[in-house]
């Protein structure tokens, strides 16, 4: 087949995205009834290469368009828009346990999406593509500013969306790997949300002392957001990720500080010593620590340190004294931590405390513990190197890959939803009162 | 101090080419609530542009500017891209301004604004802005500055393995060197060269002679992610008349298809490109008139022009596919008449099938990619008395508009068509 005459192009809309926003992926020009695999490649910051590609069959019009034709086989099948994105996977070769996680957040993740002829698995590297054009995956929006936050000791990142202001805020808190991970937040300030991602596990303070930060590290940042010029005080929101969640909790229900709109928990529980500090309650999950399991690939299961769900009180955030509205997002095969679990205990406490209204659970089938945001790859298992250890271990957070992604791409619309409903919608407390004047 | 939240702006995508739609969304608006939706640009040349519209949400306090009417402003009516096609410079700017894009290697930046109220908007703080950003280049598109054998240009690159169909990217009588549309068309797989051919205001002093653009055009066929036997010529106004000489006498260039947008084809035959401008208006000089608004307006020298078969490029000599696009109100070349007399040339010689022709209503002389701002007059300097006037273009802002949007889908298929080919048609060939 004379490649010259062929003349295949593909377009993608937008070229340049937010990671949340779907794109389409059309192949035009090919002979009616062709062929072709449609492949995405991305080289991420650490090096890795990272691939997907699904396999297609060119209509009586020549095209192909991702959107709405099946693949037929490949890394996703059916009809996938995003399924370029969300089934990436480290290409063959690379070590085990990779997971991709975007340090910089404000240069895009570049993706080159190519079409090879014919329905091919494997060795594209070695093989020149019919035709190919590259994509950018932006994680802040054009005029979002990112600001490093180091005052009062805080360790975090400060994204003010787009625009003149004031903006309701969150704080953004992540999990047990640590680190200052920002994307998250960055997307969430490209949708309007002056949002704080703080590191709590490894900020300068702990790496320099070697203490873990207390209680009061969170009112701060908590304080640090809410008195800046460009933050609505009374419109906060807290949001956190598995071990974040824990922290989340305990603030929304116990603090005097922190005073909250809405709290969104992923993927976590409410089983903490409630009179506990951080480094208290990270030795309450390492006493259980003989209840960790591993699989037939050596890789550790920890969903079972926190169960059963305790009766003792004492060891329960008491989420029947919140007083704002609560999301909680569960994967029903999250080996990591028992949300589920956590999540059915916290409603029937709820429901007791007569509070329930407050209370929205997203519950996914077949959803692991790293529910992210949309169109990026999922992770069943991934290597770790635990607060305070030396040893990389393989964790495994479960999930199936397309059952997964539905359901990062369907919590995200509802959390992002939530959020909006609760930070720009209702009233301002007193606010009826200035409206008679 | 309780202040409330902001109502919600939201532009997607935020990151675009430039011929591609945006929507505005504003949300949690106070119902029935009337606000002004505006853009803001702040240019290269330091001069800001806008464009508004009035709205009034509704009663889920929501306006879509997709959607929605606009009552008024720079423009009214269901107008999803009439923030970017009405833009205009802000009051008390300098007169005859012409927004064009220098370093397309970075996207315009174009703030989308929300404030209360109709009349009286300027004197108020926004509401809301989203930052978003316009582009004419693609991801991955290359950029490589041309200068062997004395040509002078940029040649833009698709990205992907090629081979590509080429380009070469003419402009008119303003000179210099353009980049944006070249930018574009490499965006869209087109291996595009933008030339220039003298310096912006120098036509006079042009030295340039016929063999330039031979030598311009292998550069584009002779490179190596190009199909030899698929570069095209793309010329507007001025760009146009070297395009259809060279299609019709070149030996070296045969473009496998020409689009001439607002084109004249009116070259002195045996004389050097330098001489046509002087030589045109010299001769009719006394029919060059000014309206009340003193701008210049050349189309009735060009009706002169046109009667005069020596005056003419022997456009019957030219055997490739042409897509002759015109405004029916261009001010400053009558490229309606010309495009005729261009038919009736071809029809004589039995090659009127290769035309394609389109005559926009109340459309100008400067057919610009989608959603550009429309210019009706601006400043030119005129290259023989190096005096700067305001030439009338022509046009009225939203037919002109409406006919940018339509010819580029037009440009773009008429494009795809000839170069790329489609495999079916090949096969029945």
């Amino acid at each position: 087949m004379d490649r010259k005459q062929c003349c295949v192009k593909v377009s993608v809309q937008p070229s340049r995205g937010l990671v949340d926003e779907k794109f389409v992926v059309l192949v035009q020009n090919a002979f009616p009834g062709f062929q072709l695999t449609v492949h995405a490649h991305h080289q991420c910051e650490d090096g890795h290469g990272w691939e997907a590609f699904g396999h297609y069959t060119a209509d009586a019009t020549g095209t192909v368009n991702v959107s709405e034709d099946p693949s037929l086989g490949g890394t996703y099948s059916g009809a996938e828009p995003m399924g370029l994105l969300w089934s990436l996977r480290p290409v063959p070769g690379s070590k085990p346990g990779l997971r991709m996680r975007k340090k910089n957040v404000q240069t895009p993740m570049e993706i080159t999406v190519s079409v090879y002829q014919g329905h091919q698995t494997e060795g594209f590297v070695d093989q020149v593509p019919l035709t190919g054009v590259v994509v950018e995956r932006w994680y802040m929006a054009p005029g979002v500013q990112r600001i490093p936050i180091t005052e009062d000791g805080l360790t975090a990142t400060l994204f003010l969306p787009s625009g003149p202001g004031p903006f309701p805020g969150l704080l953004d808190l992540w999990g047990g790997g640590g680190q200052l991970v920002e994307y998250r937040a960055a997307l969430l300030a490209s949708h309007g949300i002056a949002s704080l991602a703080l590191d709590y596990l490894t900020p300068k303070i702990t790496m320099e002392t070697g203490k873990m930060v207390d209680n009061q590290y969170f009112e701060t940042a908590y304080r640090v957001l809410q008195q800046h010029p460009k933050v609505l005080g009374s419109r906060i929101a807290m949001l956190g990720l598995c071990f974040g969640t824990s922290i989340t909790l305990k603030m929304a229900v116990y603090s005097q500080v922190v005073k909250l709109r809405c709290v969104v928990c992923i993927s976590g529980s409410h089983v903490q010593p409630v009179d506990g500090n951080l480094e208290q309650i990270l030795s309450f999950f390492k006493k259980n620590a003989d209840k960790s399991c591993f699989n037939e690939d050596n890789e550790v299961i920890w969903r079972d340190l926190l169960l059963p769900i305790p009766t003792d009180p004492s060891l329960k955030v008491d989420v029947g004294r919140l007083q704002c509205p609560l999301m909680l997002v569960v994967g029903e095969d999250d080996q990591n931590c028992p949300a589920y679990e956590s999540a059915m205990d916290m409603k029937e406490m709820m429901e007791r405390a007569g509070n329930s209204h407050l209370l929205t659970i997203l519950s996914y089938p077949n959803a692991g513990h790293l529910i992210e945001p949309p169109h990026t790859p999922h992770a069943r298992s991934s290597s770790l190197r635990t607060i305070g250890s030396r040893h990389m271990l393989m964790a495994l957070w479960g999930g199936q890959t397309a059952e997964h992604s539905r359901a990062q791409e369907d919590s995200w619309k509802k959390m992002l939803a939530f959020l909006r409903e609760n930070l720009y919608g209702g009233t301002d407390p007193g606010a009826r009162l200035i409206s008679h004047l | 101090m309780l202040r409330a939240a902001p109502p919600l702006l939201s532009v997607q995508p935020t990151r675009a080419l430039v011929d591609e739609q945006f929507s505005v969304l504003v949300e949690k608006l106070p119902l029935a609530c009337p606000v002004t939706v505006r853009s803001l640009h702040h240019s290269e040349d330091k001069d800001d542009w806008e464009a508004y519209g009035f709205y009034v949400s509704d009663h889920r306090g929501v306006v879509s500017v997709s959607e929605d009417l606009s009552f008024g402003g720079t423009y009214t009516g269901k107008e999803p891209m009439g923030l970017l096609w009405s833009m205009r410079p802000v009051p008390g700017s300098r007169s005859g301004l012409r927004l064009r894009r220098r370093n397309v290697c970075g996207p315009m930046l174009v703030n989308i604004l929300v404030y209360s109220g109709h009349e009286g908007f300027r004197g108020r703080a926004p509401l809301a802005s989203v930052l978003t950003e316009r582009w004419h280049m693609a991801p991955g598109v290359q950029r490589i500055k041309v200068g062997q054998e004395g040509v002078r240009g940029t040649l833009f690159i698709p990205p992907g393995p090629g081979p590509f169909p080429g380009l070469l990217d003419l402009w008119g009588g303003g000179g210099g060197l353009v980049e944006y549309r070249a930018a574009l068309l490499a965006s869209r797989g087109y291996v595009s060269l933008a030339l220039e051919y003298f310096s912006a205001g120098e036509l006079q002093s042009a030295d340039v002679e016929f063999s330039y653009f031979e030598t311009a055009f292998n550069i584009i066929k002779e490179h190596p992610k190009v199909m030899a036997d698929r570069v095209g010529l793309f010329g507007l106004s001025l760009g146009s008349m070297v395009s259809l000489y060279l299609a019709s006498e070149s030996t070296v260039v045969q473009p496998r298809c020409i689009v001439c947008i607002s084109g004249n084809y009116c070259y002195p035959r045996g004389q050097m490109l330098r001489g046509v401008n002087e030589n045109l208006r010299n001769r009719y000089f006394d029919k060059e008139r000014v309206d009340e608004n003193n701008h210049h307006i050349w189309r009735d020298i060009s009706l002169e022009i046109i009667k005069d078969p020596a005056e003419k490029v022997n456009v019957s000599k030219i055997s490739a596919p042409m897509l002759l696009v015109n405004g029916c109100d261009d001010q400053n070349w009558c490229t309606v008449e010309t495009a005729e007399d261009i038919t009736q040339m071809m029809r004589a010689v039995g090659k009127e099938h290769l035309l394609s022709k389109l005559a926009y209503p109340d459309t100008g002389h400067l057919i610009e990619p989608p959603y550009s701002p429309h210019f009706r007059a601006t400043n030119f300097i005129v290259d023989i008395t190096k005096k700067k006037v305001i030439l009338l273009w022509g046009g009225q802002t939203k037919p002109h508009s409406d006919a940018q949007e339509d010819a580029w889908r037009k440009i773009l298929s008429f494009l795809q068509h000839h170069l790329y080919g489609s495999p079916t048609l090949k096969a029945r060939m």
